[in-house]
């Protein structure tokens, strides 16, 4: 009797593999809708109305929609650009009241001041110049750079920030040099810019300050995230020191070091790395810490909860959807962490009961067998389906066999290879005699 | 001198006098050469004295005659007697004495060839080519001007075994590029016919990767049929070419083949439908090239490489789902098409009709029978002497004196460290 029911205990844990959540309490958050107004929160300068302007045009839900237009507008009127203004304006449509119209006396003024302001800054400048003070000189194309950033010519900017190179006389001024570029650059998507001028400030001479350290961490995950490089980009984000804080806002929130890392991270790495690298790296704890989804999801994945894992993701893939930086990578990543955990599942079994691993992914037979055979026909698991009685068979190639197929396969290719080459040589011998004869 | 009507007698006593022996032979040809003007003066005459003269024995004085009646424009009836007695004379003359002429034996196959092909007859050339090929080779190694034609009349009789015969010869000593290329060309045709892609796709790749510096129409049909036989065999096609490709190949082939690129492309997403359609909206252009045939065999190609592919994923699978995945349908095409496939030994399984299930099986070759170590024996054989030659080519090469030539010339542009690959005993 007894060991009856502790079978049926046990095949009841495997059955429950990553279901038992339901009863660990863990409150799993619905796909509710983002809080605006938290998410600018986290955000300073350019980034937060660029990044509310894209969730503007994404989120395909009016309100939101407006809401986010908003808060833009509000924030463009702090800063200085006009274009951007205009731009934000015509998108309002008047959908907002009197209040967000097109304010002409605000922009006329802020253009009046920008020209004047940029009389006086070449008026400056050319001082400098004519005076050939190095120092001056690049505050001078500084200034420049600061102001066109302001006024959103980011090609400008770049330009004038990059000048300052030439003026620059201490380690000190190259960062500073640096850090514009890159702000500059992941503002105008320019990511290999990014990468270079990363490199560049990591090459200094002087010892940097463990916060110069984290941002430029921080620039080089982004631009290898834009690259595609899942796992290179991980590696970035999860040497983020926890100087960032919240000193980096113009350009990233420690929570997105937190997403990006994490996503990246599963995506690409192995069970181990996963362990040694995330889990246990008390730094990345603390920036998983804001994000706590993303720890739970992690965790679920290095534990084999599998479905909570998936279930998380899927609540979380309509926010990240509206990250300005996440959401062309959000599905190959998704399907990246999804091939993982379907790998890693069958990995130890010699033979898998297909409606089993269906339960524990919250899939159909069917569906489950679709990506099976994908993952099968990519090599990227070793096994075959049997579809009569929906079981999965681990298969081990045989080595002894696998090696006299190659062999014979490298005979014949050798085979062919030179005949075809002496065949080659010969015609070539054949045209040199040609010529030669006609020669003479 | 009397070189009138009876000189076409003299002539044939001459001939019958002078072949018993290699010297005399010699002073025939001579003779043979300067009694040129007469030879091409008298047709009757000739055709006549064909009949007093042994091929076997008068193989020379036959032969210059042969080509001489051969070069006039003739009548239907003796054109007819004309290829018996060339068929006659292929099949019993001399090796050694022809080799003497083999510009007149050549001229005479050539035209032949031609007659032949106009009677629409090609089928009657096949075997007496064949024989010509041989007789007029001095090395089984040796491709003579022969080879294409007689390839191209394989081809046109459909006569591909007797091609293959020829083909599975390893030629490496080559007088005319053009041979050369038509060579492989045909002998691609000879083995697609006879379903050997292996062999195809080598013969096809020599043309479109050997050295060439204007682009030829050979290379272009090659070029076309070589995408498609390397669809067939491999399941794929790569667009880049190996590197010691003619830089004229690389330039320009691509966009002379452009619809043949877009059919791989499409091979390549897997989608049969997708295929079907493109190969209906081209068909035009497909024929046109006379490769329609072979397009047809790379949709086919593409069902059972889906079936192969399931094999791979699958212990067993009903025929229905095949028929859903391949797009196949109905499970009874499926059912066929499995049927087909194990029969050819391309794929491993049992059909279960009772319930319509397939099993797949591993490949049961366990390299462990005698036939197989004899023939991985003979594998490694054949490559020792492949690699001997290759080693003695070398060694050729660098003792060729118009080779270290050239390279000695480009040698003073560099330092001389940069020439260890030439040996030190020839720095010149």
């Amino acid at each position: 009797m007894e060991p009856d029911e502790d079978l049926g205990q046990i095949a009841d844990e495997i059955y429950a593999n990553g279901d038992e959540t339901s009863q660990r309490h863990r409150p799993i958050i619905s796909g509710e809708q983002l809080d605006i107004e938290l998410y600018a929160a986290l955000y300073s300068g350019r980034t937060k109305i660029m990044r509310l302007l894209f969730i503007a045009d994404r989120c395909g839900n009016a309100s939101m929609q407006l809401e986010a237009l908003r808060m833009a507008y509000d924030e463009i009127k702090k800063g200085e650009n006009t274009q951007l203004f205009r731009e934000v304006v015509q998108k309002i449509d008047g959908r907002l009241g009197p209040n967000y119209g097109p304010d002409p006396a605000w922009s006329d003024a802020v253009d009046r001041r920008a020209e004047l302001r940029k009389e006086k800054l070449e008026n400056e400048l050319n001082a400098y110049r004519t005076n050939l003070i190095k120092e001056s000189i690049r505050m001078g194309y500084n200034d420049f750079g600061d102001f066109y950033y302001a006024h959103g010519q980011l090609g400008e900017a770049f330009k004038n920030y990059v000048r300052t190179r030439d003026y620059c006389t201490t380690a000190k001024h190259i960062i500073h040099m640096c850090l514009n570029a890159i702000l500059v650059s992941i503002e105008m998507g320019q990511f290999t810019h990014v990468a270079s001028y990363v490199s560049k400030a990591e090459q200094s001479q002087d010892a940097l300050e463990s916060l110069t350290v984290a941002k430029l961490r921080c620039a080089a995950g982004l631009a290898n995230l834009e690259a595609k490089k899942y796992k290179l980009a991980a590696r970035k984000f999860l040497e983020v020191g926890p100087e960032l804080g919240n000193n980096y806002t113009e350009v990233i929130a420690p929570q997105d070091v937190a997403t990006y890392g994490g996503l990246c991270a599963l995506a690409s790495f192995d069970r181990a790395e996963l362990k040694s690298k995330v889990i246990d790296n008390i730094n990345f704890r603390n920036f998983l810490e804001l994000v706590p989804e993303i720890r739970e999801l992690i965790h679920d994945f290095y534990t084999s909860h599998y479905a909570t894992c998936l279930e998380y993701l899927g609540n979380l893939k309509a926010n990240l959807l509206l990250d300005i930086h996440l959401h062309d990578h959000v599905e190959t990543l998704y399907d990246q962490i999804r091939n993982k955990a379907l790998i890693q599942y069958t990995h130890p079994f010699v033979s898998v009961d297909l409606n089993m691993m269906a339960n524990a992914f919250k899939t159909s037979v069917a569906g489950l067998e679709k990506e099976l055979e994908a993952l099968i026909t990519d090599n990227q698991i070793q096994a075959r389906i049997d579809s009569h009685n929906k079981i999965l068979y681990a298969r081990h190639a045989d080595q002894r066999n696998a090696t006299f197929q190659k062999v014979l396969q490298t005979g014949r290719e050798f085979d062919r290879d030179v005949r075809s080459m002496l065949l080659r040589a010969n015609l070539l011998k054949h045209d040199h005699i040609l010529r030669a004869s006609r020669k003479h | 001198m009397n070189l009138n009507m009876n000189s076409v007698e003299s002539l044939v006593a001459q001939i019958q006098g002078l072949s018993s022996n290699a010297s005399d032979v010699t002073q025939l040809h001579n003779f043979l050469k300067q009694s040129e003007e007469l030879l091409h003066s008298d047709f009757a005459r000739l055709l006549s004295s064909l009949a007093e003269l042994d091929p076997n024995t008068h193989s020379l004085g036959f032969l210059y005659i042969l080509e001489a009646c051969m070069s006039f424009p003739a009548a239907k009836e003796q054109v007819n007697e004309l290829l018996v007695s060339v068929v006659r004379f292929i099949n019993s003359c001399a090796a050694e004495q022809i080799r003497l002429a083999p510009d007149k034996f050549i001229s005479v196959c050539k035209r032949f060839k031609d007659q032949v092909i106009l009677l629409e007859a090609p089928i009657r050339g096949v075997a007496s080519m064949l024989t010509a090929v041989r007789k007029l080779q001095s090395s089984s190694e040796q491709l003579t001007t022969l080879h294409p034609d007689f390839l191209l009349l394989c081809v046109l009789a459909k006569c591909y075994k007797t091609g293959i015969t020829v083909l599975e010869d390893d030629i490496y000593e080559i007088d005319q590029p053009r041979d050369f290329f038509l060579y492989c060309y045909y002998g691609g045709m000879v083995c697609i016919g006879q379903k050997q892609f292996r062999k195809a796709l080598e013969l096809l790749h020599n043309v479109v990767t050997a050295p060439m510096s204007t682009l030829n129409a050979i290379a272009v049909e090659a070029y076309k049929k070589y995408i498609l036989v390397s669809l067939i065999h491999l399941g794929q096609f790569s667009t880049s070419f190996p590197k010691y490709t003619s830089s004229v190949a690389q330039r320009n082939l691509k966009t002379y083949a452009q619809p043949y690129l877009e059919l791989a492309s499409s091979y390549g997403s897997g989608k049969i439908a997708e295929l079907e359609t493109f190969v209906q909206t081209n068909k035009e252009k497909f024929e046109t090239d006379n490769n329609l045939g072979l397009v047809m065999q790379v949709v086919s190609s593409m069902y059972k490489r889906n079936i192969q592919r399931l094999t791979q994923t699958y212990l067993t699978l009903s025929l229905q789902d095949i028929a859903n995945t391949v797009q196949l349908r109905g499970p009874k095409e499926a059912e066929m098409h499995v049927l087909q496939m194990i029969e050819d030994g391309e794929i491993y399984a049992t059909i279960n009709q009772k319930d319509g299930m397939v099993r797949f099986l591993e490949d049961p070759e366990q390299y462990k029978t005698c036939g197989m170590i004899e023939h991985i024996d003979s594998s490694i054989k054949r490559i020792m002497v492949l690699s001997k030659k290759l080693t003695s080519m070398d060694e050729l090469m660098s003792c060729d004196p118009m080779y270290l030539a050239k390279v000695g010339r480009e040698k003073q542009r560099f330092d001389f460290d940069d020439f260890d690959s030439v040996p030190q005993k020839f720095t010149v």
